[in-house]
């Protein structure tokens, strides 16, 4: 049932004291590298400083800016003789990061990934097929070394061909697949168009997915079409890549591995701690790594501890889905507002398109939102539908954001395109 | 007998309703009537054209938001009198009008209803002999 029962099942009290010793040896480490070096010593801070857990907000943040102006090797606690692999993620602006990977570090990687695939059943009789892409994309060789450490039998399939993954799947009794979850719907479809049925027709029965933001829904649509059942998977270069966090069998929250990271949750404004179960920004201390140690790493992604011990016994923190990432945040009238939160109502109205754009501002006195969405087609020719319709949309949103935004419908096309990371947010406000 | 009418979401924009109906101009198709009814936030236009099939393909090849509908379109002679006695046959019949628009010519008048109950409408018209017209009717006018 368990990978390592011993630390998977431990006692708070004992992974804080682990922690608490992790996290020194990670100050220690993190010193030795010209970024840390210089920031711990401006802050007057080192191993010392941390006595309790509570300590560890002494230390400032680091964000993926930090990265970038350090690129490449500024964040290398070893020198690059002791590296034995780099990942890089392209960034649309600037330096892309980079993050160094001793052997110990690649060691505890897969240890990490093969601890999540054993979670949901996954043994060394089972064939894995990864159609995550390969190269510097962290969710090829990070699954390739996690399967291979738990024994499966791997198949590095790669992004792409779908012909070509459905006769690996047939010939090779595939049962375990790795597959973003628009890539899962693809598969699906293709096996019954080729006239197969892949309850029936393969062994599948167990599905990784991630990378992709997607609904219950939609993953309980995969789980039907393909026969699985459908995990999620949590991780980011930064934090080595998959394996960071993991759904266990209950389906109900994602394990953050505690004896690998410390995690915070925070307010991005503020940037104090959010009360236990409420949403905000993922920080992440590596508790580990030796290459290149991250200390309160903000990573601009949005969730909640799910307060609660989890049925399967483990005592490490569930966090929840995420929730969309920090820099959409708004505030208007004090009340936080994600465009995720905007998003999922409009997407429940098959009377309009994709696409929306929030725009903020003042009209008199008075800070409001005005939400444009695109009609996906004309369905009538009288216009006291579409008022009705305008006015339901208004009633949703207010439930979901408990404030009344003005709601306009527009003609399709006339919103700027979301190519990447679309504009979805217009703060024209006036500060009074 | 219906004929097929197009209404067009429209967002009040300066400007955009020319654009659409230049855009229709342009490959050829005539429009024979229009109206628009509009809110402070947004307008529905509706067209009644000689060829409603190129006029909506046209409109779709452009991205733009467009609906077909069947609505009743009723020849009149062009006396003082006539729209206001047709209409009178379907209220004694107890149907409502959704909406109507009409043009006349030097002879004849030409009456647009959206009514909301086809069925009722038909027999209004047989019983009452109105001329209601289709398609290609409507393009001898
Ligand atoms: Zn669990």
């Amino acid at each position: 049932m368990y990978w390592e029962q011993k630390v998977e099942t431990i006692s708070r009290h004992e992974l804080e004291k682990l922690q608490l010793e992790l996290l020194r040896t990670t100050l220690i480490q993190a010193k030795q590298s010209s970024y840390y070096a210089k920031v711990l010593n401006e802050n007057g801070l080192d191993e010392n400083s941390i006595q309790s857990l509570s300590d560890l907000k002494k230390i400032p943040f680091t964000t993926k800016e930090d990265l970038r102006n350090h690129y490449p090797f500024g964040f290398s606690a070893v020198p690059l003789e002791k590296c034995v692999r780099l990942h890089s993620s392209s960034g649309t602006t600037g330096n892309p990061t980079v993050v160094l990977h001793s052997q110990k570090d690649l060691d505890e990687w897969a240890n990490q990934v093969a601890r999540c695939m054993y979670m949901v059943g996954i043994r060394n009789t089972d064939v894995f097929q990864n159609t995550s892409g390969y190269g510097m994309f962290t969710g090829g060789l990070g699954f390739q070394y996690g399967a291979e450490k738990l024994g499966c039998l791997t198949v590095p399939a790669a992004a792409g061909n779908t012909k070509r993954q459905m006769k690996f799947i047939t010939d090779f009794n595939t049962t375990t697949i790795h597959a973003i979850p628009s890539y899962a719907i693809r598969l699906a479809d293709a096996f019954y168009e080729a006239g197969c049925d892949p309850k029936k027709d393969t062994k599948l029965k167990t599905l990784i997915i991630g990378a992709e933001p997607h609904s219950e829904e939609q993953r309980k649509r995969i789980e039907e079409l393909l026969g699985v059942k459908a995990y999620n998977c949590f991780g980011m270069s930064e934090m080595n890549g998959p394996g960071v966090a993991f759904e266990c069998p209950q389906q109900n929250g994602l394990h953050l591995w505690e004896d690998y990271v410390i995690a915070e949750i925070i307010d991005p404004v503020t940037l104090e701690p959010v009360p236990e179960g409420e949403l905000g920004e993922l920080v992440l201390t590596t508790l580990k790594r030796e290459a290149m140690p991250l200390l309160r790493y903000r990573t601009r992604d949005l969730t909640r501890f799910i307060p609660g011990i989890c049925k399967c016994g483990r005592t490490h923190r569930r966090i929840d889905r995420f929730k969309g990432r920090s820099d959409d945040m708004m505030i208007l009238k004090g009340v936080n507002i994600f465009p995720i939160q905007i998003e999922k109502i409009l997407m429940q109205f098959k009377e309009l398109g994709n696409n929306y754009l929030i725009t903020l501002e003042t009209i008199g006195t008075n800070d409001e939102m005005l939400v444009e969405v695109e009609l996906s087609d004309l369905f009538t020719d009288d216009y006291s539908v579409l008022q009705r319709l305008t006015k339901e949309i208004t009633h949703q949103l207010k439930d979901e954001i408990l404030l009344t935004p003005k709601v306009k419908l527009v003609e399709k096309g006339s919103l700027p395109q979301s190519e990447g990371k679309a504009v979805r947010v217009k703060d024209l406000r006036k500060i009074i | 007998m219906t004929i097929q009418q197009i209404s067009i979401f429209l967002e009040n924009k300066f400007g955009r309703l020319n654009e659409i109906l230049s855009l229709i101009a342009k490959e050829q198709v005539r429009i024979i009537a229009a109206s628009v009814a509009d809110t402070s936030e947004f307008g529905i236009l509706r067209i009644i054209a000689d060829d409603p099939q190129k006029a909506y393909q046209i409109l779709k090849a452009n991205r733009i938001s467009a609906n077909i509908s069947e609505v009743f379109a009723i020849l009149t002679e062009s006396v003082p009198g006539q729209f206001a006695r047709t209409i009178e046959y379907f209220t004694q019949a107890g149907i409502s009008i959704e909406y109507m628009y009409c043009f006349s010519t030097q002879s004849k008048g030409v009456l647009v209803i959206r009514v909301n109950d086809s069925e009722a409408a038909h027999e209004v018209i047989r019983r009452k002999n109105l001329r209601s017209v289709d398609q290609i009717g409507l393009r001898e006018i």
